[in-house]
């Protein structure tokens, strides 16, 4: 029987090399005769040990990384196919300590399965999500999504089963089920792990919510920065399509669910519901003004479900072992799991999926691993270019919507991106405004002259002009933007700048500096 | 999501005519749904390097949309460009995970090697833009190199990156 060797199709794999060692693989197992077969899985969300390849033995998978092109022979010679000894040798992958600590449900099949092959993925648990919310009907699906107490893992963190029985409850017509996969995030690519990695669990999330609220019709955004990701959505919509479980007669049950895939265009905004329901509609992104909320008016005009890829991709775990389950995680009025991305200057960068409750230290120190430069870690960005900036000290905050929110801090999309003792706050908030000015869709005015003015007054700072009337004056123009805005673009660039502002003055403090010229 | 042809294509003389014939068949290709309109641009774009200004009103006419609109959709999104690329099209990310392991002194050493400001285009047809986030933010910094994401960049991986694109 052939050995079979996982070596993962993720593109954050791929980008360091990951084809060219799955080349290597095939031609050394060509040469020598190795009856070998290659599954190219999804990441297991560890990469700085990417490319990590895994070896099906007898005792499980054995991993080894990170493997470059050039270890292959001697990955041969050391019998790495029967589990053998090497440099790059990590045991069993499922013993590795940042893989065994986490508590994956979302994250269950990604980097275990071939993403496209759709037996591993009913051995794996799926469909039986949708096969539970086939027998049920709509109501007690949103019923079900309501007790998990599942909340929007796109960052706002609304209670989803509240959102899908206000769908469920608008009067018969057309309904739609969108998702929001512009993850357009710094420090996050969790919606992409599970695009390239998983696409099936987010398809039969669609489907589900499909059959809860009465949609036949459910649109996937993908942000176009994400090719792999788009490719394998739409090669996984058509091999659920060939299998009966899209299209006219989902399994047979005479439903309706349609699956249709577009391309975002490179426009931040658009991770904005209601922009993206606009750029849907093949117009301009600009925001809308709510009420009316999309769940009653959302695409084309009608009832819509306007999730994100985490939340959609959850439900199907939810469906198959019942909300009971999912909700026995987490904290608070935060339950079940987050899947945390580490990133930026750390040491250990990925994907941990834990329960909520987890400290932001234990995710930066324990998994992490403290800096990749090596230097003092001096702060982190929690929750995306959006989310607020954090010190030390606040490193001991429970990673919870409410304990967050009470620390003037966010979740966010579960993103955290560290930074070392290099880092420069002032730096960083004059480029909170910066990205702001970029990407505002320009259609209400404390976002778009708010975001111009806030950066050249944090560049005056900078400068050392009338530091203290400038930090006055920032604050005063944050108030603005935080409450005048039409959306959380504007209302919440504030959250950077300030907490940059009030956790890292000495950067801020640019006078002896100048004095010294 | 079909394959890119970055050649311009015919004459300079022609190639207006073509491009509306091109414009005509990708608008009927989407059913000439105005729905569509990014999709449309999208696929223009793959297949002429860009999208023409000279094009907008054949795409006006078909979606039955004013000038206005379709004129509004393609100016807003940062994708899209109105004027050729270099045949090597490099996207390096400035956003914050990025930033933290030095991306922006790897963005001025960059451009200034080839002697050019971000978004320019280089003697040898080089384009480097900005962009924000391509999602490989524990393999910071990032690039993508014609549609090839690349992980953990420096000088001499970009250089090597760009030799191959060319090839």
């Amino acid at each position: 029987m052939s050995t079979v060797i996982y070596v993962p199709k993720d593109s954050a794999a791929r980008s360091v090399g990951a084809d060219a060692v799955a080349r290597a693989i095939a031609g050394q197992a060509a040469e020598r005769g190795a009856d070998i077969r290659i599954v190219r899985n999804g990441s297991r969300g560890m990469f700085w040990l990417e490319p990590l390849v895994e070896v099906e033995t007898e005792a499980g998978r054995i991993a080894y990384g990170p493997v470059a092109a050039e270890d292959v022979p001697s990955l041969f010679d050391a019998e790495f196919l029967a589990g053998g000894d090497h440099a790059r040798a990590l045991g069993p992958t499922e013993e590795i300590a940042y893989l065994k600590n986490q508590e994956r449900l979302t994250f269950a099949r990604v980097g275990v399965i071939d993403p496209l092959d759709l037996a591993a993925y009913e051995a794996h648990g799926g469909l039986a999500g949708l096969r539970a919310a086939l027998a049920m009907d709509g109501a007690a699906v949103c019923e079900t999504v309501l007790e998990s107490g599942l909340r929007g893992r796109g960052g706002a963190g609304f209670p989803t089963g509240i959102k899908w029985k206000t769908v469920h409850d608008q009067p018969d017509c057309r309904k739609y089920i969108c998702c929001n996969a512009d993850e357009g995030d710094s420090g996050t690519f969790a919606d992409r792990m599970i695009m390239e990695g998983d696409p099936f669990a987010l398809i039969e999330g669609m489907v589900i919510a499909g059959l809860a609220v009465g949609a036949e019709d459910g649109y996937v955004y993908i942000r176009s920065e994400y090719p792999d990701a788009i490719v394998a959505m739409v090669e996984a919509a058509a091999v659920l399509g060939r299998a009966g479980w899209l299209g006219a007669d989902v399994d047979g049950s005479g439903r309706t669910f349609r699956l249709h895939i577009r391309r975002g265009a490179g426009a931040y905004i658009c991770g904005e519901e209601s922009s993206m329901l606009e750029s849907l509609e093949g117009k301009r992104g600009t925001v809308r003004a709510k009420p009316p909320i999309p769940a009653i008016q959302g695409l084309f005009g009608k009832p819509t479900v306007v999730n994100n890829v985490l939340t959609l991709a959850t439900v199907p775990v939810i469906l198959a072992k019942g909300a009971e389950h999912y909700r026995d995680f987490g904290m608070g009025r935060s339950r079940g799991t987050q899947p945390f991305q580490l990133a930026g200057n750390i040491k250990r960068g990925g994907l941990v999926e834990k329960a909520f409750g987890v400290t932001l230290r234990r995710l930066v120190e324990e998994f992490g691993g403290g800096t990749a430069s090596g230097r003092p870690f001096r702060a982190a960005q929690v929750g995306g270019p959006l989310g607020a900036y954090v010190n030390d000290a606040m490193l001991d905050l429970d990673t919870d919507y409410e304990a967050m929110a009470g620390a003037n801090a966010m979740l966010g999309h579960g993103g955290i991106v560290v930074f070392d003792d290099s880092v420069d706050m002032a730096a960083m908030a004059r480029f909170a405004f910066e990205f702001c000015e970029i990407e505002s869709c320009g259609k209400c005015t404390p976002c778009r002259i708010g975001a111009v003015r806030g950066k050249e007054t944090v560049e005056k700072i900078q400068r050392g002009e009338d530091v203290a009337g400038n930090l006055e004056l920032v604050a005063d123009l944050c108030e603005t933007m935080r409450d005048g805005s039409l959306c959380a673009m504007g209302g919440l660039t504030p959250m950077p700048v300030l907490s940059a502002m009030r956790l890292f003055p000495e950067d801020f403090d640019t006078a002896p500096r100048v004095a010294a010229e | 999501m079909k394959d890119a042809a970055n050649a311009p294509p015919g004459a300079e003389a022609d190639a207006q005519a073509i491009c509306q014939v091109i414009c005509q068949t990708i608008c009927a290709e989407h059913g000439n749904d105005p729905t569509a309109l990014l999709e449309i641009f999208h696929d223009i774009q793959e297949r002429a390097g860009h999208v023409p200004e000279g094009v907008l009103p054949a795409i006006a006419e078909a979606l039955n949309l004013s000038r206005a609109e379709v004129y509004g959709v393609l100016s807003f999104y940062h994708d899209y460009r109105r004027a050729p690329a270099g045949p090597v099209v490099v996207k390096l990310c400035r956003a914050e995970a990025c930033q933290s392991m030095g991306a922006l002194d790897l963005i001025a050493d960059v451009c200034a090697r080839r002697g050019i400001s971000l978004g320019g285009t280089s003697e040898d047809g080089v384009t480097i833009e900005p962009v924000y986030c391509l999602g490989n933010c524990a393999l910071s910094p990032a690039a993508m190199v014609n549609g090839t994401l690349i992980g953990r960049v420096d000088g001499a991986r970009l250089d090597s990156a760009i030799l191959e694109a060319r090839s």
